[in-house]
């Protein structure tokens, strides 16, 4: 069995699974936020309306919470879902409730790995479609709906049926100016919106060996975009000093064996890749950053769970240093703690020379919601991970999806620029 | 829930793939959290315009498919974020039944947990089914699609059938079953199962 087949079977009681077998797995951790949320808050409600009792949840320890769409609260819409969710959580007594401005807050998948939330070898599932992310530490990892959550939180367990694997062989080490961004950009293009439709990603091979935690979470952070069910990274030596690092030493690994089965490899030479954006309206639309600098920019945006991590602000910082940005930039860390550190290392200072914004993180403009958001016409490079017509704004903006390294280079000249090509 | 044996309705064609969330239920009406009246804010930017009259050139603002309660639509159907509230708009502007070649894994589980019927049907079919946009009938016991004259069947999990057909609630019929899943996982966990 593969990793994602061992850890379904151990958390369903088998011996064994193969693909489109259906378990029946016991969870190990539950995540919802103040989209989700008041979601499964309403699915609460109208079940209590049919006459059930709700006075406890399964394990209140395993749930934890956050608030990251729409805060700081946009409106009083989201200011009322803030308290609707401080309540819930009070009520049935769930304690891991990162509330905003209060010590750690930030986005939920960042706070699944900068918290050490989740663990390699458990099952994890959120009500959020990013979910994927945390896969990279060697947990499954899957988003749900809010009636699935709401099951999750009353039961502990939940339905899934064995999804088959692809599997995706980084061969050497990225070349430097190219991050997992543009592989993660490279494979959407490669196999389309609904090419791992129900299925699971599986990243390895000696490039992604080579590769930094955080940048794997950006590859599996992406596995949405392709469909897939879940992205998964098998654990090594680096995850396990990034989980001590946090706290986090108590953990059973899953391992694939050595005839793990794949119902597909694909193989990327490292050295071969390019610097990649996805041109509106879609991930999989991919294009090289070389053949577009003709286009020409509003805005860069450098946010999310995708794509605000502190190596993704060191790689904007080492562009940005001692330039001037050309085009309205905004800088948002994906997690307090982040902010804290490139604040530490000065990476903030070096933003605001630049003349950039610095602002709290949230998913902000990401998903459209504030702190940001696109006016008609308005072109954008975005270290997001969607650019759907209307996802970061006016249905009649254009969102150009970039690494990091990409959005900073191309807010110095305003048009899509190769990080390489920065003098 | 309501209860699904039978409908029979004109068929709403939406001519697109990968019909992603943010365009079924945009971003803004996510902050409300009633799981009735998002009707009115299904396609939202596709079918108003900026003063929010109704734009004549999209489908769903033709008068003849007002009472419309089966979408018929491309692939990949439901894909991006895993908002519940897109299950719960197409449901309260009335679609009962989406027909495509394929659906996003979350929107998926997301239609039968709300009554909606997602309907899996070969690329020829759905041609076919694009090129008469007639009234059809949907038999869920029988599990086929009458088109005029053409029968088609479809596939369908038994356990999502039932849940339509009865009209329940998906964790309250889960919950039944508690007792009998504790047992077998008790009876599991005694044969040390060990994956390392």
């Amino acid at each position: 069995m593969n990793i994602t087949e061992k850890i379904l079977a151990r958390a369903s009681g088998k011996t064994r699974v193969s693909p489109d077998d259906v378990v029946f797995a016991n969870v190990d951790k539950v995540m919802m936020h103040d989209v989700s949320g008041p979601g499964v808050i309403a699915v609460f409600e109208k079940l209590k309306k049919t006459g059930m009792k709700i006075e406890k949840l399964w394990a209140p320890e395993k749930v934890w919470v956050a608030e990251d769409h729409f805060v700081p609260a946009a409106d009083k819409v989201s200011a009322q879902n803030v308290v609707l969710l401080t309540q819930f959580t009070k009520q049935y007594g769930i304690g891991k409730h990162f509330k905003y401005g209060m010590g750690q807050y930030g986005i939920c998948h960042t706070l699944s790995h900068e918290e050490a939330m989740v663990l390699p070898g458990e099952v994890y599932v959120g009500g959020d479609s990013h979910t994927n992310t945390t896969g990279a530490l060697g947990a499954f990892a899957a988003g749900l709906g809010h009636t699935d959550v709401a099951y999750v939180l009353l039961n502990g367990k939940i339905w899934f049926k064995i999804p088959e694997t692809l599997y995706f062989k980084l061969n050497g080490k990225l070349p430097d100016y190219v991050m997992a961004k543009d592989l993660i950009l490279k494979i959407i293009g490669d196999i389309g919106t609904d090419g791992a439709a129900y299925k699971t990603m599986q990243f390895g091979g000696s490039g992604i060996s080579e590769m930094s935690v955080e940048e794997r979470l950006t590859l599996t952070n992406m596995t949405t975009e392709a469909g897939a069910k879940s992205g998964i990274i098998e654990p090594d030596q680096k995850i396990r000093d990034y989980l001590v690092q946090r706290g986090a030493t108590n953990y059973n690994e899953v391992h694939g064996d050595a005839d793990s089965q794949y119902s597909k490899v694909y193989e990327y030479d490292a050295a071969e890749l390019d610097p990649i954006v996805a041109k509106p309206f879609s991930p999989e639309n991919v294009a090289v950053v070389r053949d577009l600098s003709s286009i020409s920019l509003d805005k860069a945006y450098i946010g999310s769970c995708t794509g605000a991590k502190l190596e993704d602000l060191r790689a904007a910082a080492k562009i940005l240093k001692g330039r001037t940005v050309k085009i309205r930039t905004e800088i948002l860390p994906a997690a307090i703690s982040i902010f804290k550190k490139a604040m530490d290392e000065g990476l903030v200072k070096i933003f605001m020379d630049a003349g950039a914004m610095v602002g709290p993180p949230t998913c902000g403009a990401c998903c459209g919601a504030h702190m940001g958001v696109l006016a008609k016409d308005e072109v954008c490079i975005s270290t997001t991970n969607r650019n759907f017509p209307g996802r970061m704004g006016h249905v009649e903006s254009k969102t150009y999806l970039a690494s990091p390294l990409v959005a900073a280079a191309s807010a110095i000249t305003g048009k899509i620029t190769d990080p390489r090509d920065i003098k | 829930m309501e209860p699904f044996t039978k409908i029979k309705s004109i068929v709403t064609p939406l001519d697109k793939v990968n019909v992603d969330t943010d365009q079924i239920i945009p971003k803004q009406f996510l902050k409300l959290i009633q799981k009735t009246g998002f009707g009115q804010y299904l396609f939202y930017d596709w079918r108003y315009e900026k003063d929010g009259t109704p734009r004549k050139d999209f489908v769903l603002n033709e008068s003849r498919y007002k009472d419309s309660k089966i979408l018929l639509t491309r692939n990949n159907f439901g894909c991006g974020s895993s908002r519940e509230h897109a299950a719960w708009a197409l449901l309260d502007f009335g679609f009962r039944a989406i027909i495509s070649t394929s659906f996003a894994d979350i929107f998926y589980n997301n239609c039968f947990k709300n009554g909606i019927l997602a309907i899996k049907v070969s690329e020829e079919t759905l041609q076919k089914l694009f090129e008469n946009t007639s009234e059809i009938e949907i038999d869920l016991e029988k599990q086929i699609i009458s088109n005029d004259g053409t029968i088609t069947s479809f596939e369908i999990e038994p356990h999502w059938k039932k849940i339509l057909l009865e009209g329940l609630d998906d964790i309250a019929v889960t919950l039944q079953y508690n007792d009998e899943i504790s047992k077998y996982e008790n009876k599991q966990r005694n044969s040390k199962i060990r994956v390392s």
